[in-house]
């Protein structure tokens, strides 16, 4: 398959929501040879946000477009160790290391700003449910995230948060925090020293841009 | 007169799928104290994942109670759950107001609370009241229990209400008991439903599996609400989300019988449809509205009391969207038999509670529980003979039967639902339903509260301390304002 097929089937995988297949394209495009970034740029990231295009238009729903993020993560999964190797970091709008707080399992709401954000052109890394603060620790430190997303739906694991943050600050991150979750709320949030809340998704995406100094278009 | 939607091999069949379900896949239980309790009763444990074996749930099922009373702070019986009849309460638990000038939003507070279940103790087509908002000027630990003392000290009206936390449950059952005279008595006339929610998709969280198992044990009503989402934590059909549902409030049911054999449950749920362009929750949707019928039907078929969320709106201020969908819920669950519904006075997929708002769902309410009398079809009602004595072109105003029959024929609304002449309209300042709204909410909480006074209101403070000193917070502003003399 030459590169022109191979970068369409990145964009096809991605733009129809072929989560299951998205790990073997990338494989198949690192084999002939391809550019890991260039396989994410012109190939999964492109359709991605093509995806988010459509959905902020009406035509394409949340399902498309957490299926398309999916198929970039599992893309992701087979290009970091290739990006790592080769010292290249992308070209986003800033890398996002995101989960929800440990003792809550609450997955859906992380999930849709994740896939938002993707489409945004964001780099997301989603740590999952259940995460100990250490982890957001160590994982934002490795991953030299720009923010740290931290979710929680009960008002008993919102402290969490607070923890998170503390240790965070304490360990002098140079990481900006957004926290979110149905018990959330801005008064919250300024309380624990987040650097941001959000209501809903979409809003999620308008303080990511703001916090790593991208002004809102459109 | 009862709506059915399930065809009639229904419940069979989804019980069916449920057992098979809870039987090879399970749910995952958060709290290792109800883990012990099911596998000793029989449930094969993996960590975390419990699987429930036929014979488990259908004991389970066998040992529930087909009825639960509800009694309110003065002993006296204000509903059967359980028999047939609709009982509403304001949803709970939203977590912003709506103030009077129809527009703003803000956090809610204490005093909000305070106001809206003042207001709602003047409402007689809402029976019970609900914690329905989140105090946001009282210190988190405390967050569960405050609002209940806020309910016990302002209304005698049943409380459907929850804990936050396994520990909050115990602050939560010492506050009722101090009502109650004890934990027996309390337990004998139920005053407190405990809302007990799963997180789809088959998952119980610590707070909620620890509320079953402690509250099954302390003999209070425990109401199963699970949620799914169309489409997001449940399959996107609506039979498959009621599939869900059934095994999330059956694997429920079990752990509280299991507890505790004979514990009081009731069928609830909060179905909602997920919005596929917002990602909201949406609560009134039509579908929403539809599984909530479903899965009461699912638990009138096991021979339990039902409970579902309708009655309430996701427009964002007290319009048109607020009317409609509130009232097609109100109808709908009275229709459809659900004992149970919370909803009145929220806007905003459950977030936001507006005092108008429960003034005007109050008449929907009202109207709609009409619905139950059905037709008495009895000579005296028939009234042959007066249609045959009064022949053509008679004089029905004038009549004694007329006189007799008007006042328990008709629930006249108002005066909100408004049924004056234009002129007369008119005259009367010509007000729209939220003006009336706010004028009614004014005058109602203008009458002197049915506020718990004497010993027991001593006895209940006193609960509320003990409270604030196990959690170490100080008491909020708003509790020293209660306890100045000049109040």
């Amino acid at each position: 398959m030459d590169r022109g097929s191979l970068l369409e089937e990145m964009y096809r995988v991605v733009y129809e929501g072929e989560v299951h297949r998205a790990a073997a394209v990338a494989e198949r495009a690192l084999e002939a040879g391809l550019d890991p970034l260039e396989c994410l740029d012109l190939g999964f990231m492109k359709a991605l946000q093509q995806v988010g295009v459509e959905f902020g238009t009406g035509e394409k729903f949340l399902p498309e477009l957490v299926a398309a993020a999916e198929a970039v993560q599992r893309a992701l999964q087979v290009l970091e160790p290739r990006l790592a190797a080769l010292r290249s970091r992308r070209q986003a709008l800033g890398r996002v290391v995101l989960g929800t707080v440990e003792g809550d399992i609450h997955e859906i709401g992380k999930r849709i700003v994740g896939s938002l954000l993707g489409a945004a052109g964001f780099e997301v890394v989603d740590l999952g449910v259940d995460v100990p603060a250490g982890t957001f620790l160590e994982r934002a430190r490795e991953l030299q995230a720009d923010i740290l997303g931290l979710s929680a739906l009960l008002t008993t694991t919102m402290e969490r948060q607070r923890e998170v943050i503390a240790r965070v600050r304490q360990a002098g991150l140079p990481v900006r925090v957004m926290v979110g979750g149905a018990p959330v709320t801005a008064s919250w949030a300024e309380e624990i020293g987040a650097d941001g809340y959000a209501e809903d998704a979409t809003a999620a995406v308008e303080l990511a841009r703001r916090l790593v100094g991208v002004e809102r278009c459109g | 007169m009862t709506l059915g939607l399930l065809p009639p091999d229904g419940p069979e069949r989804l019980h069916a799928a449920a057992l098979a379900l809870l039987e090879e896949v399970g749910v995952r239980i958060a709290a290792p104290p109800a883990v012990k309790v099911l596998a000793a009763a029989g449930a094969r444990v993996d960590g975390d994942r419990v699987r429930m074996p036929r014979n488990l749930v259908e004991q389970a099922l066998a040992a529930a109670p087909p009825h639960v009373p509800l009694h309110d702070r003065e002993g006296g019986r204000v509903a059967v759950l359980g028999e047939p009849g609709t009982w509403f309460n304001p949803g709970s638990c939203a977590t912003r107001w709506l103030e009077s000038d129809g527009r703003t939003v803000r956090e809610s507070t204490a005093s909000d609370l305070e106001t809206l279940l003042a207001l709602n103790d003047t409402l007689e087509h809402i029976a019970l009241q609900s914690t329905a908002l989140v105090c946001h000027d009282v210190p988190r630990q405390v967050g569960d229990s405050y609002r209940l003392w806020v309910a016990l000290a302002t209304s005698p009206k049943p409380v459907v209400t929850g804990a936050f936390s396994a520990e909050g449950l115990h602050d939560l059952l010492d506050l009722l008991a101090a009502v109650a005279g004890s934990r027996d008595a309390l337990a004998a006339r139920p005053l407190a439903v405990f809302d007990a929610c799963p997180s789809p998709p088959l998952k119980w969280a610590h707070p909620a599996a620890m509320n079953i198992l402690e509250g099954a044990r302390a003999g209070v009503p425990l109401n199963f609400i699970s949620m799914p989402m169309p489409g997001a934590a449940s399959p996107v059909t609506l039979a498959g989300s009621l599939l869900l549902h059934t095994v999330e409030n059956l694997s429920g049911l079990v752990l509280a019988q299991v507890a505790q054999p004979g514990a009081r449950v009731i069928w609830g749920g909060a179905p909602v449809v997920f919005d596929m362009r917002y990602g909201t929750s949406a609560m009134a949707a039509m579908e929403a509205t539809l599984m909530g019928l479903a899965a009461a039907e699912m638990g009138r078929w096991y021979r339990l009391p039902t409970h579902t969320y309708a009655a309430l709106s996701d427009g964002k201020v007290v319009d048109a969207q607020a009317g409609a969908e509130t009232a097609a819920g109100a109808v709908l669950t009275v229709l459809g038999g659900i004992n149970l519904v919370s909803g009145p006075g929220m806007l905003e997929f459950a977030l936001t509670h507006s005092l108008e708002k429960l003034v005007i769902d109050h008449e929907i309410c009202g109207q709609a529980l009409g619905l139950t009398r059905g037709l008495r079809l009895d000579p005296e009602a028939l009234a042959s003979e007066l249609i045959a004595e009064l022949g053509p072109g008679g004089n029905y105003l004038a009549c004694s039967h007329t006189r007799r029959h008007f006042r328990s024929e008709f629930r006249l609304p108002g005066p909100v639902l408004d049924r004056r002449d234009r002129r007369t309209w008119h005259a009367e300042g010509a007000r729209d339903s939220w003006q009336q709204a706010r004028e009614e909410a004014a005058s109602r909480l203008a009458r002197p509260p049915r506020r718990l006074q004497g010993p027991r209101r001593e006895a209940l403070d006193a609960a509320m301390r003990e409270v604030f000193r196990r959690r170490q917070v100080s008491p909020p502003p708003h509790f020293l304002a209660h306890l100045r003399p000049d109040r």
